[in-house]
């Protein structure tokens, strides 16, 4: 360790691309936006494709939901704003230039500045916000290196792209992870974007280590890649500052097979995207009034749910976050309190046992296995004593798995509860004659207590009130101290 | 069937001449003469018959005949017709057919009008003497060893040399007034967003405009009036719109920097006599437009940029040519763009990269941008004084095929024609007579949708004229 | 000494993929500079204060509802010079 710990800082910040995918057509055109599973060419017209003569007609709803997000975010929104052209060539570009938006030189984007608070309330800041269109999909014959061809598919050229840039205020490659994944959330809440969608949301991360110089990397497909890719990175460039090398200022791209990060070959040329305004496309006003019906219209978000599930329902911090940023899971929970199930004992199940048995069983939280019903039932039969917590996780795992309710297994397997003490002391009464020798020890050692009420609970499979069995083998061993037979 | 005008030309149709064999008459003519003039790229021989027949048995059955009916339009070879190449004068789309009509082409075939044939133009509009096609120079049907001017040059001939009573063209800087003047036909650049500009192939789309070509001022009206109005399609697209002058006679200024730079001495002192005999019937005075010496710079600037990023698009591999592959991507690109395109186009290009790029973006397209804007101004002014602005449409007489070599020389023939553009406003040009033998034409400016004052004015200069 | 030296025309070539004979170099470069120099003559006007005009009509918002207008793909499809099934052919990225 040499230095001040302030080199050491290391700051990421994050470009991330997010088709808005709830759109029925493209940003620019009435091609459906709805394109994956279809035939390559499928969803295109003579607009999409850049055909001579066309001319683009901007979607109402894409600069309804660009609002949206930057309301959500915090951010402040151009009263103003024209959409720019980006000059450069590449096979994916319909028309060599991307109708995009544009800081700087008589441009603004959507919107600039805010931020997202992330877990342990680190405030990550956004720098802007814009609209852009997404580029066609090339897929190469054989390898990159060695295609004789490239073959494109334009059914993804002009479906509309929200262009969201941090500041470079992440610190570790884990909160640029939570940062996307709350980000996520909050689009999927807005009703905006679905982030599961393969290809919906796309990052660049840049990263500098203690002020130096900064590496952009490129083609990081999910948020756990972005985790890796950074570690990945951080590794890199401390080993070479602890050797005394410099870092490059360059682009690199995140090899998810080998997981490294390469460096893209130099480009021949820098580019120079020559921006100007779009002339097909007449300036966008955004008033008070649209930012205000936007706003009317816009669902509770995760963090204004969070407040409220800790002032309502009197949740922890920890279980009102996890819940509510997850949109299945805070669904879930208010179907539960609908259903008279207690807030808390509900928050426990859903954040604990039911995230990890749905893992574990490779479930969705959607599944309709996964019913409201059966958390009420589950937690009903907790609170009224009729079965254990052991035993309950063992219902909700079987439950999960089939059709059958919480109720309907434990009438089934007769899994209920023993609490009816005349039954219970008739066991442990046969436990007491069958160990003779560990009661003795009992005697002295409270751990073979312990297996005294195993043994009963292994009679019972289980079903035993832990609480009444502890009670009759303690007053059963007293009565044998003192000198009494076992029996009451 | 001779008819002088499209109008009557119509009324005769509509009242029972056979419209296929008026067609049919003028695609002879057009085989007989256009060999020489070289006004159409792509005749549409086949489709005009047939669409001539289908309005024949349309009249047949009694129904409501269009406003057009019958009458073969000539339309310029960058406006978008559906199953008919269109070439926009370039190797680039030689053998490219869209599958869509422009606005305007939906709009005369709603009117009953024939697509008669595709009109050479300078490549992409790029010109103003119809000598930059592909497919060969258009001559001037009233002195074939001159140009007809351009880059609307195809559709002038083509009503000139009376192969089509109306044509289309589009102007981005004069390439509709600058051949009608050199045509002595009419030419109108409509008010920018007045007709849509879907399916029109951009060269500069924030300044250029569809616009009717015809004989006669009431011809041009008429299909001025069938092609205008709202198109959803159009982004730029206004609601129609119409400006009154008061009563009594009208105010035309007359600006004096329209007569300075690079004006021919017969077209300057042709013009201003012309002006002396419309002093009776207007009422004309002197006014000074300062910005307009900064026009054309800005103009072309302007157009450069616009166009070197909208001919992006050409690279051979969704439309268009497609040369031998070499190489990687950016080497075919370079190879079908190298022998795609012309030299004009390729200098355009070039220039225009150049204007947005990093360093330079400020000092020319920026700054032209605001040359722009105090060239709206000044001509805002003036017409707070003025119904009219008035002046030569060309500072020179049309000129011999391959005269003009340089350029720059060639730029400056727009210097009238391209205020007009860069404010947005609508600007005609009028036949007014003859100098040295050759045509002049007058160009009238009028504010944004003034075309009603245009033509009202245009009617009495016919008279005089 | 223009504006445009041969190394720029290259660039800019480059930049707008566009490939020039030698004698297309040659005859261009004279002619880019001399038709740049009669351009500065814009530099003469003070337009500091001056708002640039990208658009000569004063329209804003005009918005398309978000309705799927059903395409028609093998029309468009059809115009590519190469392709290989329904995928239009590029030329090979290295």
């Amino acid at each position: 360790m040499g230095g001040e710990a302030g080199e050491e800082r290391i700051k990421i910040g994050l470009e991330i691309h997010c088709q808005l995918t709830n759109l029925r057509t493209k940003l620019f055109c009435g091609c459906p936006a709805d394109y994956r599973g279809s035939p390559p060419n499928t969803h295109i017209c003579p607009i999409c494709m850049g055909l001579p003569g066309t001319l683009p007609s901007p979607n109402k709803r894409a600069i309804e939901d660009g609002v949206a997000v930057a309301i959500a975010l915090n951010s402040e929104i151009s009263r103003r704003m024209t959409f720019f052209r980006k000059n450069y060539f590449y096979p994916d570009l319909p028309k060599n230039f991307q109708i995009s938006q544009y800081d700087g030189g008589g441009g603004v984007p959507l919107a600039r500045g805010g931020y997202l608070d992330i877990e342990g309330g680190k405030r990550i800041r956004i720098r802007r916000i814009q609209i852009e269109e997404d580029p066609a999909k090339l897929v190469h014959e054989g390898t990159i290196g060695d295609s004789a061809a490239t073959l494109v598919d334009n059914n993804r050229a002009g479906v509309a792209l929200l262009e969201i840039v941090t500041e470079p205020d992440i610190e570790d490659p884990r909160e640029a992870r939570a940062f996307l994944e709350k980000l996520r959330g909050i689009l999927e809440c807005l009703g905006v974007s679905n982030g599961e969608l393969e290809g919906a949301m796309r990052c660049d991360a840049n990263i500098s280590i203690g002020g130096g110089t900064r590496v952009e990397i490129k083609n990081i497909s999910s948020f756990k890649e972005v985790e890796r890719a950074l570690a990945f990175e951080i590794t890199r460039q401390r080993q070479l500052l602890a050797r005394g090398i410099g870092v490059r200022r360059e682009t690199r791209h995140w090899d998810e097979v080998r997981r490294i990060t390469v460096s893209l070959r130099a480009k021949e040329e820098e580019e120079d995207y020559r921006y100007f305004p779009e002339p097909d496309i007449v300036p966008i006003e955004i008033s008070e009034d649209f930012i205000e019906s936007v706003r009317r219209r816009m669902p509770e978000l995760p963090d204004q749910r969070k407040e409220r599930y800790m002032r309502e329902f009197g949740l922890q911090e920890h279980n009102a976050e996890l819940i509510s940023s997850n949109n299945a899971l805070w669904r879930l929970f208010e179907e539960c309190v609908k259903m008279g199930g207690d807030p808390i004992e509900v928050s426990n199940w859903l954040v604990g046992d039911l995230i990890s048995f749905t893992r574990e069983l490779g479930m969705e939280l959607t599944d309709p296995r996964v019913s409201p019903r059966k958390i009420v039932e589950l937690v009903n039969l907790i609170r009224s004593g009729a079965i254990s917590t052991k035993i309950a996780k063992d219902v909700l795992m079987e439950s999960l798995r089939g059709d059958e309710s919480p109720e309907e297994i434990v009438r089934r397997r007769g899994l209920l509860k023993i609490s009816d003490e005349s039954l219970l002391r008739g066991i442990v009464e046969e436990v007491f004659r069958e160990n003779e020798g560990a009661v003795k020890e009992a005697l002295r050692d409270e751990d073979v207590v312990n297996f005294l009420i195993g043994q009963v609970m292994r009679k019972t499979r289980g079903k035993a009130d832990p609480k009444l069995t502890y009670e009759l083998v303690k007053r059963n061993l007293e009565r044998i101290a003192h000198g009494e037979g076992p029996s009451a | 069937m001779t008819p002088k005008t499209a109008i009557d030309a119509r009324d005769e149709l509509a009242g029972g001449a056979s419209v296929e064999e008026y067609v049919l008459s003028l695609l002879e003519r057009i085989r007989e003469r256009d060999r020489t003039i070289n006004s159409f790229i792509t005749v549409c021989e086949a489709s005009a018959i047939e669409a001539a027949k289908a309005l024949d048995r349309k009249r047949g059955r009694g129904e409501k005949l269009g406003p057009l009916f019958g009458i073969p339009v000539a339309v310029k070879d960058n406006i978008c017709t559906i199953g008919i190449r269109t070439t926009c004068g370039s190797r680039m789309l030689e053998n490219f057919v869209p599958p869509y009509d422009a606005t305007v082409i939906k709009r005369i075939k709603e009117a009953d009008a024939i697509v008669i044939g595709k009109t050479n133009m300078d490549e992409f509009a790029m010109g103003s003497s119809t000598e930059n096609s592909y497919f060969g120079p258009t001559r001037n049907p009233l002195d074939p060893t001159r140009v007809p001017g351009g880059s609307s040059g195809g559709s002038a001939a083509a009503v000139a040399g009376g192969f089509a009573p109306l044509a289309l063209g589009a102007d981005t800087g004069g390439s509709i007034r600058c051949p009608a003047s050199f045509c002595s036909i009419v030419g109108l650049k409509p008010t920018y967003g007045a007709v849509s500009r879907y399916g029109l192939i951009s060269y500069a789309n924030s300044l250029e405009q569809i616009g009717p070509m015809a004989s006669n001022v009431d011809d041009c009206e008429l299909l001025f009036n069938v092609i205008r109005g709202y198109d959803p399609r159009d982004n730029t697209s206004l609601p129609q719109g119409r400006i009154e002058a008061k009563e009594g006679k009208l105010r035309i200024g007359v600006p004096k920097e329209f007569f300075m730079e690079g004006v021919q001495e017969a077209v300057g002192v042709h013009v201003r006599k012309f002006l002396d005999k419309m002093s009776g019937v207007f009422e004309i005075g002197e006014i000074s437009l300062p910005s307009l010496a900064y026009a054309l710079p800005a103009y072309y600037i302007i157009a450069m940029s616009e166009a070197s990023s909208n001919l992006a698009r050409y690279d051979g591999i969704r439309y268009g040519l497609r040369g031998e592959d070499g190489g990687d991507w950016n080497e075919t690109y370079c190879n079908n763009r190298g022998i795609g395109f012309g030299r004009e186009v390729k200098r355009r290009i070039i220039l225009g990269t150049f204007a947005l790029s990093a360093g330079y973006r400020n000092r020319y397209y920026i700054r032209a941008q605001k040359i722009r804007t105090l060239i709206r101004e000044d001509l805002g002014r003036a017409f707070k004084e003025f119904d009219l602005i008035a002046g030569p449409t060309m500072p020179v007489l049309p000129f011999k095929i391959g005269e003009k070599l340089d350029p720059l020389e060639i730029y400056m023939c727009d210097i009238e024609t391209v205020p007009a553009n860069l404010a947005g406003t609508p600007a005609i040009s009028i036949p007014c007579g003859m100098a040295n033998g050759l045509p002049v034409g007058l160009q009238l400016m009028a504010p944004p949708f003034g075309e009603g004052l245009l033509f009202r004015a245009g009617r009495i200069i016919e008279e005089l004229a | 000494m223009g504006e445009i030296t041969p190394e720029d025309l290259e660039r800019l070539c480059w930049l707008s993929r566009l490939r020039l004979s030698q004698e297309e170099k040659e005859e261009f470069l004279g002619q880019l500079n001399k038709i740049l120099d009669y351009f500065r003559r814009i530099e003469e006007v003070d337009v500091e204060h001056v708002p640039p005009t990208y658009h000569v009509v004063d329209l804003t918002n005009v918005l398309r509802e978000d309705e799927v207008e059903e395409p028609r793909p093998d029309e468009v499809l059809e115009l590519a010079p190469r392709r290989k099934g329904r995928y239009i052919l590029a030329p090979r990225i290295i």
